[in-house]
């Protein structure tokens, strides 16, 4: 894992010292650029499907968040997940299971054949027949290459790999396929996201699409977009994985959640996804 | 001689609490979503209602500015402002809102306070586990009159 210290983005720093007076709101017009070189698209044209749903534009969650929290993405010193990012590189090239082999036995330097990788999961899987998922993903080479045990579906092993494989596409355009093989998937992930839950009887579009930019409590509502999964959460202080944010979602309208790793919540991942299709893959971001 | 009424009507009423008390179910809308009669069958508490409007049962501060309990920090944007509640609505009117607000506004995504059924897969409270059934209702019927009662008090300035 290579890491630069040095410039960090002055865009966002001369932006920043204007808003000063107002630490606690999120500052809109900054830009997010990492270590000074990765330029992400916080705020790009809603795609068609969404048919101006949530206007004209689609927003990173990082343009919702305080001052204090954006900051902690701007360099990867600062960035609290890269440590998990940096062990799951060494995991990358531990020998795990049966057969004696690491994922680097195989795919060789993540770097490279990782890249752009993230930016298309969930995905249809021909040989499978299903959308799967990185975990997914992951854990179906640990079994059925490397013969070693399946990881739990949010081990933090697994998160923090799905963070390094992530890591290889950020700044790459979220493009996730909706059609094909995957339309019908994407179908059941598009209705459970309508779908009221629970006793407060509140669905996903309630409070991401019908709320977005209001306060809900202290919570700056976000348009509730995957693109910085795994994220690395202030409050319990490690990455998440975006199933284990839906599940608190949904728990939080007093509902009987999903399981992680459940087909409804593969599919809701694949419609969410396909909501931000066009924001930049900004893993591991930084949520509060 | 004044208190002394009061204090037999307030038994009285107090009395009948119980056998006046409506279930979730039983409760009677107007064509507009209002409710007529206590639904507690007692008058409203309303210096009950900050704790019930905070983080406590209702959390309605969660999605609506009021500045009456400005004291009390983080008020959400998600509802409009309850200032002035009091002189837009009807004490009748305020209990069918609070009650079950999706009776007087069509979808609202404000939840509904005393139902106890047609929920999607409800939750033992936030465990995210399955409910025991039967639900419980949000808030309790007298729990109701007490926001009402607070609700009407706030007055157009
Ligand atoms: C024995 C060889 C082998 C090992 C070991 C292995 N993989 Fe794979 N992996 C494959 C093959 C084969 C594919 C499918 C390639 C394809 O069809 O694009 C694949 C595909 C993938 C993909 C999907 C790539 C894409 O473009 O969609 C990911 C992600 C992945 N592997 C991660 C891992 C990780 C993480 C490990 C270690 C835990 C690992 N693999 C270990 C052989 C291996
Ligand atoms: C009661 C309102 C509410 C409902 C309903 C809700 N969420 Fe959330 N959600 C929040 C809040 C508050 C946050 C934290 C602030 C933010 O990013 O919006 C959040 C955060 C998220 C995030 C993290 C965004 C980021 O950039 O880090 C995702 C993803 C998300 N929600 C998805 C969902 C999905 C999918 C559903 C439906 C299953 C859902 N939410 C239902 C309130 C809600
Ligand atoms: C999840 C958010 C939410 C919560 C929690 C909530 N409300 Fe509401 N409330 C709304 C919304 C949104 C409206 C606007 C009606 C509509 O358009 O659906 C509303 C409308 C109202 C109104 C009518 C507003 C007016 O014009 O004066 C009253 C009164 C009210 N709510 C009281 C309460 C009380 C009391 C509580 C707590 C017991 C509460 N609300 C909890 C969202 C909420």
């Amino acid at each position: 894992m290579t890491r630069r210290s040095g410039s960090k983005a002055l865009t966002w720093m001369a932006v920043s010292a204007v808003a000063f007076s107002a630490p606690a709101l999120a500052d809109e017009n900054a830009s997010l650029v990492v270590n000074g070189e990765i330029e992400m698209v916080t705020e790009t044209d809603a795609p068609a499907h969404l048919e101006g749903v949530l206007g004209d534009k689609i927003r990173s969650g990082w343009t919702f968040r305080a001052r204090e929290t954006q900051a902690l993405q701007l360099d990867d010193f600062d960035n609290p997940g890269m440590i998990f990012v940096d062990q799951a590189a060494e995991q990358w090239d531990t020998v795990e299971g049966s057969e004696g082999k690491s994922c680097a036995s195989c795919h060789d330097d993540v770097e490279t054949a990782m890249a752009g990788v993230r930016a298309t999961y969930p995905k249809w899987n021909d040989q499978a027949e299903e959308v799967r998922t990185l975990v997914m993903q992951i854990n179906d080479c640990r079994e059925n290459q490397m013969g070693a045990e399946p990881l739990k579906y949010t081990d933090g092993k697994m998160t923090a790999m799905e963070a390094l494989i992530s890591v290889q596409s950020r700044g790459m355009p979220v493009d996730v396929a909706i059609d094909g093989p995957a339309q019908s998937t994407w179908e059941q992930g598009k209705e459970l996201y309508y779908t009221r839950f629970g006793q407060l009887d509140l669905s996903c579009a309630n409070c991401h699409e019908d709320n977005f930019d209001n306060m809900i409590r202290a919570d700056h509502l976000s348009q509730g977009q995957v693109n910085g999964f795994p994220v690395y959460r202030l409050k319990n202080t490690k990455l998440n994985n975006s199933h284990a944010r839906f599940k608190g979602c949904i728990r939080d309208t007093r509902a009987e959640t999903f399981s992680p790793g459940s087909d409804e919540f593969v599919a809701l991942e694949l419609y969410v996804a396909s909501r931000g299709n066009g924001l930049s893959v900004e893993a591991p971001s930084v949520r509060n | 001689m004044q208190l002394k009424k009061l204090t037999v009507a307030a038994a009285l009423v107090a009395g009948a609490a119980t056998a006046g008390e409506i279930a979730p179910g039983d409760v009677v809308f107007t064509e507009d979503g209002a409710i007529e009669i206590s639904l507690s069958g007692a008058p409203g508490v309303a210096a009950n209602a900050p704790e019930i409007m905070d983080k406590g049962a209702g959390n309605c501060i969660a999605c609506h500015q009021i500045t009456a309990l400005s004291d009390i920090p983080f008020h959400g944007e998600v509802g409009p402002s309850l200032d002035g509640a009091g002189s837009r609505w009807t004490e009748a009117e305020l209990r069918g809102l609070v009650a079950n607000a999706k009776m007087t506004f069509e979808g609202s995504v404000m939840p509904s306070f005393f139902k106890v059924d047609g929920f999607n897969r409800p939750g033992d409270a936030y465990t995210g586990n399955a409910a025991q059934e039967p639900l419980e209702p949000l808030l309790t019927a007298q729990q109701i009159e007490d926001v009402v009662a607070f609700l009407l008090m706030q007055k157009d300035q």
